[in-house]
């Protein structure tokens, strides 16, 4: 009977969980939990990578510290959660993250059929290939026949077999789990090429044994909007994922830098008087802090301080603004004014 | 009946005291509790699902999947395959691993199962050193190793080996001549399986000495022959033999078999093989000494005594546990993941998982079809042991 009382338990506790594992309030729970639930690639360079401390950086790892310097005025109170390319939606549906921030291309089904929302595009990227210099192969164009390495469960997949059909070319694709097996596929000869989003052809060059040996191929071959994810209904939450980003950029536009930020304080710039709170109610108005947006810049920076510490020129990967430049200066990145 | 009436038995209990009655409440709330308990689950995933406007239903099964699959045994073509065709490749390429994977493992297990028991002192001890070094390597482990070893032994393929006869070798895989049938493929693998199948039944009625030997194996092969030519000349199909050719990536036509395929079996074989090996030793173990001494008083040799003494009473002991093992082999196949074989895993609760998002009707979908294999093994195996098993008279 002991043992009948226990499975019972255990059963009332697993319905519990899934009873109450989406909840519609996410900054409530948030902030009840004390720690952001963040799930982040843990394989990328440049985008979502522990270090051997087990410290987290890239792009995407700074979004998430920066919602929770805005939220707690404290960028460690996130958990980091690695996921990979095929169970990284299914975990935030059913909760277990608050915010899907891993190099994830925003599309029309994503935004629909997944139950989830794009918030706001944090890197535009596109699909692209690397191949052996000594294969002398120059453009995508001339990969008739070849075989390319994948890595499962992303758009890459789709984008691959269109791009190799719409060409006339015959292709032979492995699909891989994990990016590492994927990667050793392709260096072992397996495979001529491998492909995925341009920012992590660098990342993967520069893991192989003899970079120099390797070169990315001019083509980029689809369109990757990157953005971070929140689940479908919570529009506070999705304004705030949303806005975290539009703050960081808009504190670029405005130079209004980690190491300035406490002088910009005093600024007489009305745009800067209310990105900072010391104006107008707008933190309030999304459910944080007055001082939100300096809480963000102060502890984690703008949006190009943290481009260039994680995949600009501050870090090995060397990826130059491109298409990721702000608007004034010939990129994309475009943020709607905080007033 | 030497037992008396059962009305003049014990006297009856009170209602709450009789064992039966008691232990049919506690079966009945048992039952009403799990039912509550998984309509509870149910309901609460269906809510949430519905709450985050997450798609369910089956409806992506009809729509176009687009994506490449690198072993595909039926016809599949990413521009116009739907993710239910994808479903099919994916199930096949499980069921080919399964197939041959429970075959050589057999095999080897065997082999290496009455290796442990040979009197010769190096034989044994390799025996035994090969299964304790296997079994306790974690399965993965393996795998990403054979998958290297597959990969690294290979040469590249601008270096590949030309094979005698129109071959290839290579680290994309092993490439040899195909025989193309002009569409008469299908019917002609049909007919195939239809004569084997008749060959078993041969096998039953020549053993119950309803056919003598002699018309059985006649039969046999003009069943395995005739049947496929018959419907290959049916269906009007032409043979021509297709060669792999090179082009300037790529080996193109023939028969395939990826490097992946061969790291999984290598793997599947080797550590299934190991555990199979046990089981057998087990089995011939509990076979009584006498029964061995008995046939070699007799003058048998000892092949003999091992082939038509022991092992057919081994069996009673190995077949369950064999079982298990065919089982284990079946499900861990779903590793295939990752080392990049397109098995039932990868490609539907991968690959069409990630498009759809619906995790719910995939994984459900892929349990049942694990179960139904996992099923139909067992009942074979159940009907191959209650034909072994000691009849008691």
């Amino acid at each position: 009977m002991k043992r009948l009382m226990t499975t019972v338990i255990a059963w009332a506790a697993i319905a519990m969980t899934f009873a109450t594992a989406v909840s519609a309030a996410t900054l409530d729970d948030v902030k009840k939990r004390g720690t952001l639930n963040c799930g982040a690639n843990g394989q990328l360079p440049g985008f979502g990578l522990p270090d051997a401390q087990g410290n987290w950086a890239g792009l995407d790892v700074d979004l998430c510290r920066a919602v929770a310097a805005a939220i707690f005025n404290d960028p460690n109170k996130v958990k980091f959660v690695a996921l990979t390319a095929k169970d990284r939606f299914t975990a935030l549906q059913s909760g277990d993250v608050d915010v899907l921030a891993r190099n994830t291309t925003w599309t029309s089904s994503r935004d629909s059929q997944l139950g989830l929302n794009a918030t706001a595009v944090n890197y535009y990227d596109g699909q692209g290939f690397i191949i052996r210099k000594d294969l002398k192969v120059n453009s995508a164009l001339e990969l008739n026949d070849a075989t390319v390495c994948v890595q499962q469960g992303t758009t890459t997949e789709l984008n691959l077999a269109d791009y190799f059909r719409s060409n006339k070319m015959r292709l032979k694709s492995v699909t891989f789990l994990q990016v590492d097996e994927a990667v050793a596929a392709y260096e072992s000869g397996r495979c001529n090429a491998y492909t995925t989003d341009a920012s992590g052809l660098y990342g993967v060059r520069l893991k192989l044994a003899k970079p120099d040996d390797h070169v990315v191929l001019p083509e980029i071959i689809s369109k990757e909007p990157l953005a971070p994810f929140v689940r479908h209904g919570d529009d506070q939450w999705f304004d705030i994922v949303k806005w975290v980003h539009f703050a960081m950029v808009n504190a670029e536009e405005l130079n209004v830098t980690k190491a300035n930020v406490d002088d910009q304080m005093k600024s007489d710039n009305p745009e800067i008087k209310r990105l900072l709170g010391v104006e107008g109610p707008f933190g309030e108005q999304l459910g944080l802090t007055k001082d939100w947006v300096y809480r963000i810049v102060k502890h984690v920076g703008n949006y190009g301080e943290v481009f260039e510490r994680d995949v600009g020129q501050g870090s090995p990967l060397k990826i130059t603004r491109g298409l990721n430049a702000l608007w004034t200066k010939g990129g994309l990145q475009y943020a709607p004014p905080i007033r | 009946m030497m037992t008396p009436g059962a009305a003049s038995g014990p006297p009856k209990a009170p209602l709450l005291r009789d064992p039966r009655f008691r232990s049919l409440v506690t079966q009945v709330a048992l039952c009403v509790l799990l039912a509550a308990v998984v309509w509870l689950l149910v309901e609460a995933a269906r809510a949430n699902l519905a709450r985050t406007n997450v798609a369910s239903g089956f409806g992506f099964w009809n729509v176009t999947a687009g994506f490449d699959i690198s072993q595909t045994l039926i016809d599949y073509s990413s521009s116009s395959s739907t993710y239910g065709r994808a479903f099919w490749v994916g199930l096949l390429n499980t069921l080919l691993v399964a197939a041959i994977g429970i075959v050589l493992a057999t095999i080897v297990g065997f082999t290496i199962g009455i290796a442990q028991l040979s009197t010769n002192w190096l034989v044994a001890r390799l025996a035994v050193g090969y299964v304790q070094l296997v079994r306790n390597v974690p399965l993965l482990l393996q795998l990403l190793f054979w998958y290297n070893a597959v990969l690294k032994a290979l040469p590249d393929f601008r270096d590949s080996v030309r094979l005698p006869g129109g071959g290839y070798l290579n680290n994309r895989g092993l490439f040899l001549p195909g025989l193309d049938l002009g569409g008469a493929g299908p019917f002609v693998f049909c007919a195939l399986l239809a004569g084997i199948a008749v060959v078993a039944a041969l096998v039953m009625l020549a053993r119950r000495g309803r056919i003598g030997a002699l018309t059985a194996t006649a039969l046999s092969v003009l069943a395995v022959l005739g049947l496929p030519l018959a419907a290959f000349l049916v269906a009007g199909g032409t043979a021509s033999l297709v060669y792999p050719q090179m082009s300037r990536f790529n080996l193109y036509g023939g028969i395939e078999v990826l490097p992946e395929f061969v790291a999984l079996v290598a793997g599947l074989v080797v550590y299934t093989g190991a555990f199979i090996a046990e089981t057998v030793r087990a089995g011939l173990l509990a076979v009584p000494r006498g029964q061995t001494e008995a046939a070699l008083a007799l003058g048998l040799s000892r092949g003999v005594v091992l082939w038509r003494v022991v092992i057919p009473q081994a069996m009673r002991v190995i077949t369950p546990p064999l079982t298990n093992q065919y089982l284990n082999l079946t499900k861990n196949s779903s590793l295939a993941v990752a080392i990049g074989y397109p098995d039932l895993v990868q490609i539907f609760t991968g690959t069409v998982l990630n498009q759809t998002g619906q995790a719910v009707e995939i994984v459900a979908i892929t349990m049942a079809v694990y179960l139904a294999i996992s099923l139909t093994t067992a009942v074979l195996m159940n009907v191959y042991n209650a034909r072994v098993a000691l009849t008691e008279r």
